[in-house]
């Protein structure tokens, strides 16, 4: 194999060059930006990572993720065949591509352009049969490219072959990339097949070549060879031109997002360059809409997470919030995300971000309250009762609560009796850390004050917080359904099984978000028949009345209710048992099913010590 | 220019001829069920933060229904955002939206 | 030729339907689902707004149709099971696999009470000593309204638009009887036990028919009946038993809180279970915004359903007063003849 050209150079190669200098430039700005837009701490991880041994695990996860894709695989095999051979096959067309020129024209190396182009600007020769790997490698995975394209345009069209219901709908950048994309190797394979008789060829380019061979008995086919790699470098050109607007930047960022993670970077309250890198890693593979309910129960597919990081990174402000405001962050789409992405938090830093005012001292009007309460405790009690703003609305939780307590013959106090104050999350789920922290720091003080070592909760978002931020030195924090497990496994209360038929639901913030899975249906099994349903653990719906979602307008969230109601209830049951008053309030208002607290049922069923 | 003897202090009237719509208009747009409201007052009976201080959520929308931002401004922080209001409203108001809203308008306007 | 009509339900509508129908010579099957005619009248000790006690006015109603046995057949605790279209008619089966042809059918399924357990923070099921309108008027008829403990109460609080007015439970509508039921059943307290303190918890006070403004007039001048302007948000139980109530007073505009030994829900109308089944074995049209039968419009034909030969009646179509309802069975009776004449 030699060179068909002494200069080594066609104007073709243009539109490419330009390409190539636009998205390296590209490239170079975006991790610098990103790379100033961490903290100086983050920096120094990434350094040290680079040269540790940890850095072979990055490479390996790198591997997995951005090239075999092998989350994906797991979800659907045919989805992650569809975006491994596109990714795997092209990474390796370039890693090839490189070999084959230090073998054949190693002087060319330091053009960027001779690897793309490497069949045009080279010549069969005898010795050609010891580039026949080479032609066979890259043939296969030309192949394995075009294969994947052509699973990509069927799942345009038959996105339930790919195991998705609902797939992500295009805009002009992004179909502008896309097809430039799905045409690039298409039309590689027809300039190496054109080219073959000139260059050789593996099975497949040299085969069809054979096949326009034939056509040249009537068409001067040879006419054709320039135009055709003219097409193919201005494929490439409009790839890389369209590519900062479009999706196509996960292929690099999400590399970049897997070292950073690695080097233990994590997302912190501000979206800075970390959360960018998030952004741009998001490849648009719509696997987060079907587990997202407001988009499969109350038609508001535009506020999905996946438009809402592609309005992030194109700068749409207004339909970015107007998706954060409605999201119930209800961790569904985090956890079925194949990149990682914590949409979630990024929508929250966004709410934290308009936030445009601090009030200090703002919530100095509940002082007072608190320090007479302290004043009138005096025996030191054993739990302190938290039954949060939302119980009080569910006076049936609070009374089977009062009821346990006394049961067991605890000592306890109930800190928010007369109505209390808030926890902080509901503030701190609007963005408002500040506001948040002022109310953390006044219950903090109420609940040392009252001297117990445990802290009983009936609500799950309270819970969360409690465990999340405050800092309750020497408390330990329980909600009720863990506290009941306590007594019941202790036997301080006693109970006798009913054989009526439940189901359990897992509030998101105590399921999901706090990994409390197993306590509650290890109460539940010793209260009554408790069935399974297909919504459980980590699939449980959400109740759609999140505090998260402050501008979802209510007709949705009960949308979103009675559809999450009657799909764990398929099966019939005598009731549905949740343990959070949020949860409760929003199943009960559909009045379809008797819905019950887990407090409630215990609190029935226990047997009155002798 | 003194025509009379009176007219000194800030009249007590509400003139509606003066009032400024444009503030509730951008709350509307971003929160429509603002609108919803018809001033029963469940929200502010259950109100966290209205046991100890004068944040009466009904009276804001209605303030600002009548261009009447002084008191609004002076109110509006103390609320907690705990969302019980939203629990009891009848009339499906988003009512922590609301507040939130009203909270980066008056900062937005200055008014505060 | 008489012509033959088939009223579902025995209530106060389907009663004055079929005694109207009766008089014009049609002959008339009434399908009644309990044991006995009367519906909701007759749990009811006495009526607005005069205080007639509703006994009289069921009794009437019943010896007019004991009067007319020849031309109605009164058919209880029986339901629709299918209906099938024919030529001219229709088929009517029941559950009781009886065989009805008949030319025309009235629906007049009336409504239920909206069940108040459903709002958990009014403590409905949860504290003894909060009631309901209805479960009031079981204790009217016994002349004894006490507490739970026996004691006769010292306050007692009427709470309006319980399950009316109200998106969370998805019923937008007002009910219209509650206001005035709750002034009647003020009024009534403060005759029983003058001593007793009686407050009024309402948004607005819809009193808008003949002699409703005076009924209001009276409470406040004549028995000292407390109205308060506001809703009420949630009620809890104080150390001693009694219900401590929280609103806010919308005119002073301060939140108020206030305790009682006895809390009346006033709980308003919803449609009756049965409506979705029956609109699709009818094929006539529910109101997606109330869930009520759709009437084919408000004036004309208020009475007709979207379907040939089904006529409405009744608190079936919305909610509506004890004359409302009598009127506008007569009205339907009035339809169905000039349909079956036509």
């Amino acid at each position: 194999m030699h060179e068909r050209f002494a200069n080594a150079y066609d104007p073709f190669v243009i539109p490419y060059m330009i390409g190539l200098i636009f998205v390296l430039a590209y490239l170079v700005i975006a991790l610098v930006t990103v790379i100033k837009n961490i903290p100086m701490s983050d920096r120094k991880k990434m350094l040290r990572h680079l040269f540790s041994f940890k850095i072979f695990i990055t490479i390996k996860d790198i591997i997995a993720d951005c090239l075999l894709h092998i989350k994906i695989w797991k979800k659907n095999r045919l989805l992650g065949y569809m975006h491994s051979s596109i990714a795997f096959g092209w990474f390796m067309l370039i890693v090839v591509g490189h070999i084959e020129i230090f073998f054949f024209a190693p002087h060319r190396v330091n053009l960027p352009y001779y690897p793309i182009f490497f069949r045009y600007f080279m010549m069969e020769t005898e010795s050609t049969m010891k580039g026949s790997l080479f032609f066979f490698l890259m043939d296969f995975f030309l192949l394995m490219v075009l294969s994947g394209i052509a699973l990509a345009m069927i799942k345009r069209i038959r996105r339930r072959l790919f195991g998705m219901r609902r797939t992500t709908r295009l805009k002009w950048n992004d179909q502008l990339a896309m097809y430039s994309l799905w045409c690039i190797f298409p039309l590689r394979f027809l300039a190496e097949s054109f080219t073959s008789h000139i260059s050789g060829g593996g099975f497949l380019t040299r085969s069809f070549g054979m096949i326009f061979d034939w056509f040249n008995q009537f068409i001067n086919n040879d006419a054709l060879i320039r135009p055709i790699w003219w097409a193919y470098s201005i494929a490439l050109m409009v790839f890389f031109l369209t590519l900062p607007w479009s999706r196509f930047t996960h292929i690099l960022a999400e590399a970049l997002l897997i070292f950073m993670r690695n080097a233990g970077i994590r997302e912190t309250d501000k979206n800075n360059g970390y959360a960018s890198v998030e952004i741009f890693s998001c490849s648009r593979c719509g696997i987060c809409l079907d587990p997202c309910q407001m988009v499969s129960s109350a038609s508001l597919r535009p506020m999905a997470t996946v438009d809402f990081t592609r309005n992030v990174r194109l700068r749409q402000h207004k339909p970015a919030m107007a998706a954060a405001s409605y999201c119930l962050m209800c961790n569904r789409c985090v956890q079925a995300c194949p990149v990682g992405v914590n949409s979630v938090r990024l929508k929250l830093n966004l709410k934290g971000a308009s936030i445009n005012y601090r009030y200090p001292n703002r919530y100095d009007y509940v002082e007072t309250e608190n320090s007479k309460k302290s004043e009138t405790v005096t025996l030191t009690p054993q739990v302190v009762y938290f039954a949060g703003c939302m119980s009080h609305l569910t006076p049936k939780i609070e009374q089977s609560m009062l009821k346990i307590f006394e049961a067991a013959g605890v000592n306890y106090t109930f800190l928010d009796k007369d109505g209390g104050i808030c926890c902080g999350r509901p503030l701190m789920l609007t963005g408002d850390r500040e506001g948040s922290e002022q109310l953390v720091a006044r219950n903090t003080e109420a609940i040392l004050s009252t001297g117990a070592k445990i802290l009983v909760c009936s609500c799950p978002i309270c819970y969360r917080i409690f465990k999340d931020t405050y800092k309750l030195e020497g408390v330990q924090v329980l909600h009720h359904t863990e506290y009941i497990l306590q007594l019941l496994e202790s036997g301080m209360i006693t109970v006798r099984k009913s054989a009526r038929k439940g189901v359990y639901h897992d509030p998101c913030e105590l399921g999901r978000n706090s990994g409390i899975y197993q306590q509650p249906r290890d109460v539940l099994y010793r209260v009554l028949n408790l069935q399974k349903n297909a919504y459980e653990g980590k699939d449980a719906l959400c109740c759609g009345h999140s505090i998260a979602a402050e501008g979802m307008p209510y007709k949705k969230r009960r949308m979103i209710a009675r559809d999450a109601l009657h799909k764990m209830t398929e099966q019939p049951v005598d009731m549905l048992i949740t343990a959070c008053p949020s949860c409760k309030k929003a199943f009960a208002e559909i009045g379809e099913a008797d819905i019950r607290d887990i407090a409630e049922i215990v609190c029935e069923q226990l047997v009155k010590r002798p | 220019m003194k025509d009379f003897g009176f007219g000194i202090k800030k009249s007590n009237v509400i003139d509606l001829d003066k009032t400024d719509w444009t503030f509730l208009r951008e709350i509307a747009a971003e929160e429509p069920s603002f609108l919803h409201c018809f001033f029963c007052g469940t929200c502010t009976a259950t109100c966290s933060a209205g046991k100890y201080t004068g944040f009466n959520l009904r009276r804001l929308q209605l303030l600002i229904r009548r261009g009447q931002f002084d008191e609004v401004a002076e109110r509006v922080s103390e609320c907690m955002l705990c969302g019980k209001c939203q629990w009891v409203c009848p009339k499906g108001v988003n009512t922590r939206h609301v507040v939130t809203l009203i909270n980066k308008k008056l900062h937005a306007r200055k008014i505060r | 030729m008489e012509d033959t009509i088939v009223i579902l339900g025995g209530g106060p509508a389907g009663m004055e339907a079929a005694l109207s129908l009766a008089g014009r010579g049609h002959k008339v099957y009434i399908v009644e689902k309990t044991g006995s005619l009367g519906g909701h009248l007759s749990r009811w000790d006495r009526l607005f707004p005069q205080q007639e006690p509703a006994q009289d006015i069921l009794e009437e109603l019943l010896n007019g149709i004991r009067k007319a046995d020849d031309k109605i057949e009164v058919i209880y605790n029986a339901q629709v099971q299918s209906v099938k279209r024919r030529m001219r008619g229709l088929e009517v089966m029941l559950s009781n696999q009886q065989l009805l042809l008949v030319d025309a059918l009235l629906v007049c399924c009336g409504f239920e009470l909206f069940r108040a357990e459903r709002k958990e923070e009014y403590g409905y099921g949860i504290y003894e000593n909060v009631l309901t309108s209805a479960d009031l008027e079981d204790r009217f008829k016994n002349r004894k309204v006490l507490c739970s403990d026996g004691r006769v109460p010292e306050r007692v609080a009427f709470v309006h638009c319980v399950g009316s007015r109200d998106e969370k439970v998805d019923h937008t509508y007002c009910s219209k009887v509650c206001c005035v039921t709750a002034v009647k059943q003020a009024c009534e307290i403060k005759e029983l036990y003058p001593q007793t303190e009686v407050f009024n918890l309402y948004m607005d006070l819809r009193m808008f028919d003949r002699y409703f403004e005076q009924m209001y007039h009276k409470a406040q001048s004549q028995y000292g009946v407390h109205f308060v302007r506001g809703r009420l948000s949630e009620v809890s139980e104080t150390a001693d038993g009694k219900l401590q109530i929280k609103t806010e007073d919308t005119l002073l505009g301060r939140p108020m809180k206030l305790t009682v030994d006895m809390l009346v829900l006033m709980t308003g109308m919803q449609a009756c279970a049965q409506t979705g089944e029956l609109s699709e074995k009818l094929d006539i049209k529910v109101s997606p915004s109330d869930h009520f039968f759709e009437t084919k419009d408000l004036f004309l034909k208020g009475n007709y359903a979207h379907a040939k030969g089904v006529f409405l009646a009744g608190a079936c179509t919305g909610p509506k007063s004890l004359p409302d309802t009598l009127q506008d069975a007569r009205s339907a009776a009035e339809s169905i003849h000039r349909y079956l004449t036509d």
